[in-house]
């Protein structure tokens, strides 16, 4: 199938593209692996499409002061590469290996992903976990900083305003040193998940996480379990993550769940064998 | 250097595909050429109350009522109680599945195309829905074809007594399987492109089709036309699997719009209509018992199967040749005393029914092996010895079977053996215990088939098919610089076949490969064939460039003997010259003489002259039978049901290969599908008929990823009733993967108490198994 018809604009600032959002039936699009689809199937029929690839500073990684931060339009295949004037965090250049293909990889952004809200998607939920937060700018120029963990409000929903666009993504630079553990269970390799377990811990900063994503909605952040398990470095007990799963997920049927308590449980065992 | 059958040559056809220079159906430049786009139904089951066309696009906008010369595809079967379907062009007073095509839309680009598709209203009075065998068979049922009075297509029965076996029986395995509704999914989907050729006055349609010749006879008769006044041609094909096979809709209506518009039109098909619309093939169930006696000697087997055929019948195949031979083919390559089975040819509100690489045989062999591996497991001994108790020995070839099947060569027991040799079952037992103290789930599986190729005239006559082959016609050619063409109305379209044919004739005139060029798939070009299915093309193509080929040599060697001045008995062929004793004549010298310098021959001459065309067809019509055992060793994650293939073996004999790099990469291709069938594929429909997997993404093909690096073995023996001893062997691979995988898998969780039954064996299924085992582990322990 083809698209309908419409224009391609390319702006060269964040808060241009932001203003561009003004017109009726806009979107912005990023590296198009999400849209590109969707365009082609009639399914997203926008009249126009503001590109963000050609705006320079959306494509920056840089440090200030203590936090890493990463410009929205930069690639998947770059993080994989460690393709930065920075160190970028092993955690989040692991992840972003093995999202997709490496075609999709070499198109597809990490704003974009973001932005889009894929459940199943890898950044949401390891961004989540890494506690990275978002810098938001709208048609005014005005910026905001967001929380990765209050972004993502459901299935393709986001806390983005009409008019405005995410910027980058920070990390504080500590977090690289985190232990972490990443566990994807899909049916074919590069396909979407159909269970995340994503778990970050650092002693030395008191930073505990466990995120389980793919489920359907936001991802779940399991505050109490992260606390259980840094306070006692050990494996939760047979049965506890499927017994929280099922208070958080009541809807979820026993395969889901099991899925989902697999993964949370097999990131756990690799952090907890660092 | 000749390249003759035996020889790994590389391929002649990949030089273009390695460079993207072949020219597929999309690639095809034609002045003025225009795209189109078609208006398919949104509903599984409809009354069409009206179809308005946009304003001012009328003239780019065709509905069934504009063409009221066009006959819809009709595909009868001389079968008893075989009822008939009329499966229009563009869908007239109903539409009967999700896709089915209603409008015709022509621009210069397809996406104007599409623009207008979208405009065109369609006035649909939604009916309930046949989704599923379940509903079509119901009391009452809405039907798809009223005038039936029921949803069947046919029902067949087989009866022989199996009073014996039940007696006898210290065995019964009783259980139903499933396997899944597919698309074929070839890396090219359909594509055809028509104009009017004003010289010819002849209706041109490039197509991507394994059958050329058939085409052309399915579209003069639906637009009736003569056959003279059309001319296909399959351009490079990108992948038929038997998609490609059938006379399609949308050739009827691309080709009726070129000509009516006197405009060159151009359709391509697109993977969400390939996904949604081209979703017909494989699913079947079936109710099966089977009698054994204690040593796990097969007695009988009585089998209800039932095949979920869509809408409509395929034209030249029919809606009756997936059951045929569903039921034809369950007993398989076993030696089975008693047999009887029903099968239900089941209209549903689903595309039409499409025979897909392997045609039955890959639901057979997966019901059939399951139930072998649960007569080991009732009896207690291991699936390979009960597989070398049951299958037909090799002293009892050729073997006439139950259905009346003749095996013609083979030991079948020893394809077993050696498979299981190759891949370590003596010493599997040891490390599956090894891995069940990691906790790990290993587990490995057998499955064994008989493949019929090539089956011809009689077989398809009994079938009550529409259109019977016969007689293959090749045509050989010394041409006048010397270098040999050959031309058949056959196609390759992925099977390698433009080498292997071209090997045939180089072991007969010994020149080198790259001396023979293969034209094939044009009507206007090559003599008639009924294309390449049922693992035909090698057997028949092959050997009908065989017989001409040989024929050519016969008049090489009269003209040769001339220009040399000996007897023609004592000449030979060698290295593309006529030679006797010391003297030689090049054939290039012998094709100067005929076409250029005449004189140099006698008025005796054979006016026949340098072009040979024959007809071939093996000396029996039965098919000639390929067999083989795959075996597969898997792991199964029980947390997250995902199957890990660790290893896979082929042990497979098909005669005498003519080119076994070939071969090797017909086996590859072919198992993996296969392993798609086993393990991922899936078209799945909601309650009303509407396909939830209309994209890659949901529909899950396997990727190199999950592919394990095959190991091949093979024998040969030859058929004694084929040119050069060749069997087909295009589909086997395809066939046996769901049998060994899910016995594998089976195996490894045989500990759990947890058996699959239905395929695709995909980890919700795997988890379920588990699940449900447990529960009823749990209940057994508390009861």
């Amino acid at each position: 199938m083809k698209p309908v018809g419409f224009t391609h604009s390319f702006p060269d600032t964040g808060t241009d593209a932001a203003a561009a959002l003004k017109a009726a039936d806009t979107k912005i699009i990023s590296g198009g692996q999400s849209l590109g689809p969707m365009l082609n199937l009639r399914l997203a029929r926008p009249a126009s499409l503001v590109d963000i690839g050609a705006i320079a500073a959306f494509k920056d990684i840089r440090i200030e002061k203590d936090t890493l931060i990463i410009g929205a339009a930069v690639t998947h295949a770059r993080i994989e590469d460690g393709d930065s004037p920075v160190p970028l965090p092993a955690m989040m250049r692991s992840v972003a290996h093995n999202i997709a293909y490496r075609a999709v990889r070499n198109r597809g952004t990490i704003g974009g992903s973001l932005a889009h809200a894929d459940p199943a998607a890898d950044w949401v939920t390891t961004m989540t976990a890494i506690g990275a937060e978002l810098t938001l700018v709208n048609a005014a120029g005005e910026r905001r900083q967001m929380a990765m963990g209050s972004f993502m409000h459901g299935a393709y929903r986001t806390a983005l305003n009409a008019d405005e666009i995410i910027e980058s993504v920070s990390v504080p630079v500590g977090r690289g040193d985190a232990h972490w553990g990443y566990y994807k269970v899909c049916r074919k390799v590069g396909e979407f998940a159909d269970a995340i377990g994503a778990a970050v811990f650092d002693p030395t900063r008191r930073y505990a996480r466990i995120v389980v994503g793919a489920t359907g909605g936001a991802p779940l952040i399991l505050d109490e379990l992260a606390v259980e398990t840094a306070r006692s470095a050990m494996l939760p007990k047979d049965g506890r993550i499927e017994e929280i799963l099922a208070r958080e997920l009541p809807d979820a049927d026993r395969v889901k769940r099991h899925l989902l308590a697999t993964a949370t449980r097999r990131a756990l065992e690799k952090v907890l064998a660092k | 250097m000749t390249s003759g059958i035996g020889e790994r040559v590389l391929r002649k056809e990949d030089a273009r595909h390695l460079r993207g220079t072949a020219q597929f159906v999309g690639d095809i430049k034609i002045a003025g050429c225009w795209e189109a786009a078609f208006v398919r139904s949104p509903l599984a089951h409809a009354r069409i109350r009206g179809i308005e066309k946009p304003d001012g696009l009328e003239s780019r906008v065709f509905v069934a009522a504009d063409m009221p010369d066009v006959l819809p595809i009709r595909a009868e079967s001389s079968l008893p109680s075989y009822k008939q379907s009329d499966y229009p062009a563009l869908a007239k007073d109903k539409v009967r599945y999700v896709g089915e095509c209603i409008a015709i839309c022509i621009a210069p680009t397809r996406a104007e195309a599409e623009d207008i598709a979208e405009s065109v209203r369609v006035d649909l009075e939604p009916l309930p829905p046949v989704a599923s065998i379940d509903t079509a068979l119901e009391k009452n049922p809405p039907l798809l074809h009223e005038e039936w009075g029921d949803n069947l297509f046919l029902t067949t029965e087989f009866n022989s007594d199996l009073s014996e076996a039940k007696k006898n029986a210290a065995v019964v395995i009783e259980r139903e399987y499933n396997t899944a509704r597919q698309c074929m999914n070839p890396m090219e989907g359909k594509g055809v492109l028509a104009h009017w050729d004003t010289k010819y006055d002849q209706l041109v349609v490039y197509t991507s089709t394994q059958v050329p010749h058939l085409i052309r006879t399915g579209i003069s008769q639906s637009l009736q036309l003569d056959q003279a006044d059309v001319r296909v041609v399959a351009p490079d094909v990108g992948g038929g699997f038997g998609y490609k096979c059938v006379l399609q809709p949308e050739e009827l209506s691309v080709a009726w719009t070129a000509r009516h518009c006197n405009r060159p039109i151009r359709w391509t098909e697109d993977r969400r209509e390939h996904l949604t619309a081209g979703a017909n093939t494989r699913e079947h169930r079936y109710k099966l018992k089977a009698y054994a006696d204690k040593n796990g000697r097969l007695l009988g087997v009585d089998a209800d199967i039932w095949v979920d055929i869509g809408a409509y019948s395929v034209w030249p195949f029919t809606a009756c040749l997936e059951a045929a031979q569903a039921g034809g083919n369950l007993p398989g390559p076993y030696d089975l005393g008693a047999y009887s089975c029903r099968t239900y040819s089941v209209a549903t509100n689903k595309p039409a029914f499409t025979p897909y690489r392997g045609v039955a045989r890959p639901g057979v062999c997966f019901a059939m092996e399951l139930t072998i591996d649960a007569i080991a497991r009732a009896v207690g001994k291991d699936p390979l010895e009960i597989r070398r108790l049951n299958l037909v020995q090799a002293e009892a070839m050729p073997y006439t079977n139950i259905t009346g099947k003749f095996y013609d060569t083979g030991d079948y027991p020893s394809a077993a053996v050696q498979a299981a040799d190759m891949i370590g079952f003596d010493t599997f037992r040891k490390r599956k215990e090894e891995a069940a103290r990691d906790g790990r789930f290993i587990g490995l599986g057998l499955s064994s088939f008989t493949e019929q190729s090539a089956h011809g005239t009689k077989v398809f006559a009994a079938w009550g098919l529409p259109l019977v082959p016969g007689y293959e016609q090749a045509m050989v050619k010394l041409t006048p610089s010397g270098s040999i063409e050959v031309k058949s109305g056959n196609h390759s379209f992925g099977q390698g076949l433009e080498t292997t044919l071209a090997q045939v004739a180089c072991d007969w005139l010994k020149v080198d490969i790259d001396r023979v060029k293969i034209v094939m798939g044009d009507t206007g070009l090559t003599p008639y064939s009924t294309g390449a299915y049922a693992s035909r093309g090698m057997v028949m193509a092959g050997g009908a460039v065989s017989k001409a080929s040989e024929e050519l040599v016969r008049r090489l060697r009269i003209h040769g003997a001339h220009l040399l001045q000996c007897d023609p008995e004592k000449t030979e062929i060698k290295d593309g010259r006529v030679v006797h004793g010391q003297a030689s004549v090049s054939f290039a010298e012998i094709a100067d003489a005929w076409y250029l310098h005449p004189d140099r021959l006698p008025d005796t001459v054979n006016t026949a002259g340098l072009e040979v065309t024959e007809g071939y067809k093996p000396d029996i019509d039965t098919g000639v039978f390929t067999y083989a055992t795959h075996a597969a060793i898997v792991e199964v994650d029980p947390d997250t049901g995902r199957v890990e293939i660790l290893d896979y073996v082929i042990f497979e004999d098909c005669g005498r290969r003519v080119n076994p790099m070939i071969l090797d990469g017909q086996s590859y291709g072919g198992a993996a599908q296969g392993i798609g069938t086993a393990l991922f594929e899936e078209t799945l429909y909601d309650s009303g008929g509407q396909p939830l997997t209309s994209t890659l993404a949901d529909y899950v093909l396997p990727g190199p990823s999950e592919l394990p690096s095959f190991r091949l073995g093979h024998s040969e023996s030859p058929s004694p009733y084929t040119r050069h001893g060749i069997k087909g062997v295009g589909e086997g691979a395809a066939i046996a993967p769901s049998g060994a995988i899910v016995n594998a898998i089976n195996d490894a969780l045989a500990p759990l108490g947890a058996e699959l039954t239905q395929i695709p064996a995909t980890p919700h299924r795997v988890l379920e198994a588990i699940f449900e085992a447990k529960e009823q582990n749990r209940a057994g322990a508390s009861a």
